[in-house]
């Protein structure tokens, strides 16, 4: 009478999925523009109202972040450290992408804190980063020398992740390049 | 201290559960009286203790104990002293000693109603209890203690989530637990049942009255919990297919499955594996639900604190426990098959289709629910499956149900007679075309066709199920009888009021400035004043909104939008005003300046019958347990297997 254990298989079937799932985030949804261009945007820049920084200024010929923050968000003041020890040591360069916040609050943070970006973009009222497909700050993108974004990490980045993730990447960008 | 006291009240409790389990299942497996005596005395212990904890958490809420981590973290020196009560189950720790409260007390019950049963059958039952309550004690005590201490203890607590700070709070997670460990009664019946080898219609006329208690507060419970989701949510609507919503319709379904095929195995001594493989597929999914809850392996607007260890625990409990009972299943099952035939046209055929039909209900429902998890798993993607799956999920079983219901009540056993039926029903049948096909197109205008296919079957079963009840009849009713009448009126009722408000519910959003109105469905809403309010741990914006119909002034009603002190969440409190006959709610959306406001203004027809219609069910549920079989059964039962009940009379003083 094999089907009389037709209900265990399936119990059994059914835990090993939830085993899987219990490793998993579902709330974490991979970025569609993996593999992408950037997004385009045009965008003043927080120190220099009058001047521009625009998509074009993000393909340098080599791999750079795309970093956002605001400073209503704990992660970014969580993360901000590392962004800054990153820019000190030189290990490339970081954008950016002030997200929804007040200027003069953003200044402020950056001269108490520390300014670790080459230039940073406002984006007042989160147009572009809706296109950037943010859904929270922080996040902080890779691109590679063309513009084309490779990663994506969502929330603060810590040293585990920037060594696991970012560095593998960025490395292999460089290696493929030269 | 005292929370030091409820901790060691927990351990004591999770030892005497121990003991439960041992003398339970050892005792009556090695047919030693001695050691069955002690399985109810160990679960009255099990119940003092368990309660005990529970009022020493609960004091810690009364008497604001900020070191108890859980207090800190769901409480507030400004919460009101309801709403510290209610709070002791708002969070995981305290709803799981929630948990181990409700499984001691109907433990109790069973110990206290079970002397028509034999003895060693009874040790079999509270054995099976004890192993759920030991694994649900050692969860708390292992990975969620609510007496966990907070050093050093913050000043004040970081109150409870406002969105839970409401009356029907206080008693939806209650009810929904009771329904939902009830049915552990239910499983440990079926086990116990798998282990004697012997499944008679004396079992199933035990099994029946728990199964029922249990339905009804699940009933209860889930009916509560939408009418609380659709006036503190604000969203206007009464069910969202939420994956925890979900999680407590899906037992509700094989309960209901569950509830049907034990009266075909009482009265007929039929459907024997299945009536035992539906009551471990109720409690299962009870468990599946909690693992859902707790786990965080879906997303869900029900944000527990998720924690992987906790939902690895549940998952290892649930395989042990159900796994264990389904290899039993799988042994022991294949010898209790009946033979008994039954006819096409008989009782036994309608309440087989109900049983396929809400069994294809739940599979399809859990499938839905899973579905963006398996796919996760395999690496698929993400996916999430809406309302739009759901809806037709549910559906596509249910509308051929409703239909044979009004049938089915009234075949006989074995085989009954089309004529028959036909003279029974013809009146009702016909009134329901007659009345359903124009109702929802005079008195609510154009509908699709599917609305009127609703308002049929409701009306059907509505008038198939008083028949029975018309003044005048020879054979007085059986309170059995009564209350399929009145459960089965409650589904049509449900009927009715769902089919209507989702197809003739208008809603609208606008910005209103003081002295602007909007009319919608005939009725107009005058927008006259605005200003602050104070609660006691929140502050408000209120408009004062009017109520027009005809040119006459029908109410005043007040809807606000209030930000709690403490954790500064805007919280929308929708204002309805009800009538039998429809809901007018208005709700306040974003501030727009100048005392301009966006508002969501709402009217909702016949909303109301959905909670009556779940309240009727739950009713005729309450008349059909205290039916007099029930209670007559106990002498007759006793007969066949006669023990000595004296052995364990002492521990149910």
């Amino acid at each position: 009478m094999w089907r009389f254990l037709v209900p265990a298989g399936i119990l059994v079937a059914l835990i090993a999925f939830f085993f899987v799932g219990l490793f998993r985030d579902p709330s974490y949804v991979p970025s569609p523009l993996i593999n992408r261009p950037a997004p385009e945007f045009q965008l003043p820049q927080l120190q220099a109202p009058s001047a521009v920084l625009g998509s074009a200024d993000l393909r340098r010929g080599e791999p750079v972040l795309l970093n956002v923050w605001a400073t209503w968000c704990v992660g970014c003041r969580e993360e901000h450290a590392k962004l800054v020890s990153i820019a000190e040591q030189g290990l490339i360069p970081i954008y950016g992408l002030n997200w929804k916040d007040d200027r003069d609050a953003a200044l402020h943070w950056l001269e108490r804190l520390g300014d670790p970006y080459v230039a940073t973009a406002v984006d007042a009222d989160g147009r572009v980063a809706i296109d950037w497909g943010v859904y929270g700050a922080p996040e902080t993108f890779l691109l590679d020398g063309d513009g084309t974004v490779r990663y994506k990490h969502i929330g603060p980045l810590d040293t585990q992740t920037w060594e696991r993730e970012f560095m593998p990447r960025i490395r292999a960008l460089r290696d493929g390049r030269t | 201290m005292v929370p030091e006291l409820g901790q060691f009240a927990l351990i004591l409790a999770l030892m005497l559960a121990t003991v439960q389990a041992v003398t339970g299942l050892w005792g009556a497996h090695v047919n030693r009286g001695r050691l069955m005596a002690l399985t109810a005395p160990a679960v009255a212990g099990q119940f003092v203790f368990a309660a005990v904890a529970f009022a020493a958490l609960t004091w810690a809420f009364l008497a604001h104990d900020f070191s108890v981590a859980y207090v800190a973290g769901h409480s507030n020196s400004e919460l009101p002293a309801f709403y510290r009560v209610g709070a002791v189950w708002g969070g995981h720790e305290g709803s799981l000693l929630l948990w181990i409260l409700v499984l001691a007390l109907w433990s109790i019950g069973v110990a206290r109603f079970s002397r028509q049963m034999p003895e060693r059958f009874t040790a079999r039952v509270l054995g099976v209890l004890g192993i759920v309550s030991i694994g649900f004690l050692t969860f708390t005590l292992f990975t969620s203690n609510p007496f966990d201490r907070l050093i050093p203890a913050p000043l004040d607590g970081q109150d409870l989530n406002p969105i839970l700070q409401d009356p029907a709070l206080m008693f939806h997670p209650p009810l929904l637990y009771i329904g939902y460990v009830g049915f552990s009664v239910a499983f440990a019946f079926a086990v116990a049942a798998m282990l004697e080898g012997r499944l008679d219609s004396a079992w199933a006329r035990w099994t029946r009255p728990w199964t029922t208690a249990a339905w009804i507060f699940l009933t209860l419970g889930i009916s509560l919990g939408s009418w609380w989701a659709y006036y503190e949510l604000g969203w206007g609507g009464w069910w969202f297919w939420d994956p925890v919503e979900n999680a407590s319709l899906l037992p509700w379904l094989a309960g209901t499955a569950l509830i049907h095929s034990l009266a075909v195995t009482e009265k007929r001594g039929l459907f024997k594996s299945w009536t035992l493989l539906l009551a471990i597929t109720a409690f299962s999914l009870s468990l599946l639900g909690t693992f859902l809850v707790r786990s965080g392996v879906l997303v869900s607007v029900h944000a527990f604190a998720t924690d992987p260890s906790r939902g690895l625990f549940i998952l290892a409990f649930l395989g042990i426990v159900v796994g264990a009972a389904l290899a039993l299943y799988a042994w022991r099952a294949p010898a209790m098959v009946s033979d008994a035939g039954f006819k096409p046209l008989s009782r036994e055929s309608f309440l087989l289709a109900n049983n396929v039909l809400l069994v294809v209900a739940t599979g399809l429902i859990l499938l839905g629910t899973l579905y963006p998890l398996f796919l996760d798993a395999l690496n698929l993607g993400k996916i999430s499956v809406g309302p739009p799956y759901f809806d037709m999920a549910f559906l596509i079983p249910m509308l051929p149900l409703s239909f044979l219901i009004g049938i089915g009540m009234h075949a006989a056993w074995k085989r009954a007679s089309g004529q028959t039926l036909w003279r029974k029903l013809r009146w009702a049948a016909l009134a329901a075309l007659v009345v359903g096909v124009p109702l929802p197109l005079v008195v609510y205008g154009p509908a699709p066709m599917l609305t009127v296919v609703g308002c049929i079957a409701a009306l059907w079963v509505m008038l198939a199920s008083l028949v029975d009840l018309r003044p005048g009849r020879a054979v007085p009713l059986t309170r059995g009888h009564l209350g399929q009448a009145f459960a089965h009126f409650g589904v049509g009722v449900f009927i009715l009021g769902a089919t209507v408000v989702s197809t003739y519910d208008v809603e609208t959003d606008r910005a209103l400035a003081p002295g602007d109105s909007v009319e919608i469905a005939g009725y107009e809403f005058r927008y006259t004043d605005t200003y602050g309010v104070q609660g006691p741990n929140f502050d408000a914006v209120e408009t004062e909104v009017e109520v027009w119909r005809d040119g006459r002034l029908i109410d005043t009603i007040y809807p606000q939008k209030r930000v709690y002190r403490v954790q500064t969440q805007p919280i929308t409190q929708t204002a309805i005003q009800h009538r039998w006959n429809r809901d007018l709610l208005v709700s306040m959306g974003d501030p727009l300046g100048d005392q301009s406001w966006s508002m969501r203004i709402q009217y909702k027809p016949l909303i109301g019958l959905i909670w009556l219609g779940t309240v009727f069910m739950a009713f005729g549920g309450l008349i059909a347990m205290t039916d007099r079989r029930y209670r007559m059964a106990r002498r007759e039962a006793t007969a066949p297997l006669a023990s000595d009940g004296r052995a364990r009379a002492g521990g149910q003083a």
